[in-house]
């Protein structure tokens, strides 16, 4: 009994030692995994929109009459955002947000491209829609298609718009979603901002988008 | 205005006058930081300013033309459940003492179909009409078309 117990002492006492020293390591880990567990430890700003989503993926013209998909986007961090050029006031306003966005972000900026999809296939050709976004942005890209492809790309980020009546004279506007969405460099839909959105909550998790340091 | 009846019309804008500070609409009204963006081709542009109304009467604006552009519409922008849409407008009033803003994304002068290029840095002569006919000249100074704000020079001639 009295061996049994110094036995069982001279047991313990490292066994404490040991498992009160795990306890540190053990918190360390789970604070890695918490960390590594993308958006948990994410201080977004923007609403969050991971995971619920789908990743970007689209059949298109951009703004040099180049067929382009989704994939050839691969490697940057995409801005979507639906308009047409017809659109004299909060479209402008929108690229022109987000042109001081990017110009906030510097050289980190080159790792981002807004892409500038229209929803008036009808008037945006390839050249009015080249002029147009390179007067808000290098780093703007148009795209335009057939209404058919510019209505899935719409449908898949759930998004709308509608051609209100023609004026009379040939002229007609169109009502359409404002969001802006933002995608990581692999594609997969991360975040929802909208014209609303203010540029320093959009710098700030652009910043953690695209800085390489980061693996949002 | 007939050229025949100087005095008359003198006494008659004397007898306004008297009822108040100014005689018209236009008259009490100042207009200020004036622009329009500047949109590539013939695309149609907004055209901002703020209205400043400084007499004891509201102030009505009704419609605006400019010999620079052949259609000039009052518009607003409204964002609804997430969509975007622009709506015509027919009278914008100016409360008395009060002022309003033509900025973007919602109340702007929609500019259409440009009878020459206008390009940044340029002024366009736009007039302001009220509901009692008076009119008001204003010169809106052209802008680049990434300006966000009337004191912003328009974001590529800047660099953060």
């Amino acid at each position: 009994m009295l061996d049994g117990m110094s036995l069982g002492n001279s047991c313990t006492k490292p066994a404490r030692l040991a498992r009160l020293c795990l306890w540190p390591l053990l918190l360390a880990g789970i604070l890695l995994l918490a960390a590594c567990q993308r958006d948990a430890a994410m201080p977004w700003r923007l609403t969050d929109i991971g995971g619920h989503m789908p990743d970007l993926d689209f059949s298109l013209t951009d703004d040099h009459g180049k067929p382009v998909t989704g994939a050839d986007y691969r490697g940057k961090v995409v801005l979507l955002y639906f308009g047409y050029t017809h659109c004299p006031d909060v479209c402008p306003l929108t690229l022109a947000q987000l042109h001081v966005v990017m110009q906030r972000l510097g050289p980190l900026a080159d790792g981002a491209r807004i892409l500038f999809v229209s929803v008036d296939p009808a008037r945006d050709t390839p050249q009015v829609m080249h002029a147009y976004v390179n007067a808000f942005d290098p780093r703007a890209v148009g795209l335009s298609g057939t209404p058919r492809a510019v209505e899935a790309l719409s449908k898949r980020y759930r998004s709308a718009f509608t051609r209100e009546p023609d004026k009379g004279d040939g002229q007609y506007e169109v009502s359409h979603s404002s969001a802006i969405y933002l995608f990581d460099r692999t594609g997969k839909a991360r975040l929802l901002a909208t014209p609303a959105t203010s540029q320093d909550d959009l710098v700030h998790d652009l910043h953690l988008l695209l800085d390489p340091g980061i693996q949002p | 205005m007939k050229p025949r009846l100087p005095t008359l019309s003198a006494l008659l804008a004397g007898l306004l006058l008297a009822g108040g500070l100014h005689a018209t609409e236009a008259a009490r009204v100042h207009a200020s930081q004036a622009w329009i963006r500047v949109l590539p081709g013939d695309l149609p542009a907004g055209g901002y300013v703020t209205l400043a109304n400084g007499g004891d009467e509201p102030a009505t604006l009704n419609g605006a033309a400019s010999t620079t552009y052949a259609e000039v519409m009052l518009h607003r922008s409204s964002r609804e459940t997430g969509m975007s849409r622009m709506t015509m407008v027919d009278t914008l009033a100016i409360p008395a003492h009060g002022s309003v803003t033509l900025a973007p994304g919602g109340y702007h002068l929609m500019l259409m179909h440009a009878t020459h290029p206008v390009k940044a840095g340029d002024t366009v002569k736009i007039e302001l009409r009220f509901a009692d006919g008076s009119a008001l000249p204003v010169d809106f100074l052209a802008r680049p078309a990434n300006t966000l704000a009337p004191g912003d020079a328009g974001g590529m001639h800047h660099g953060h």
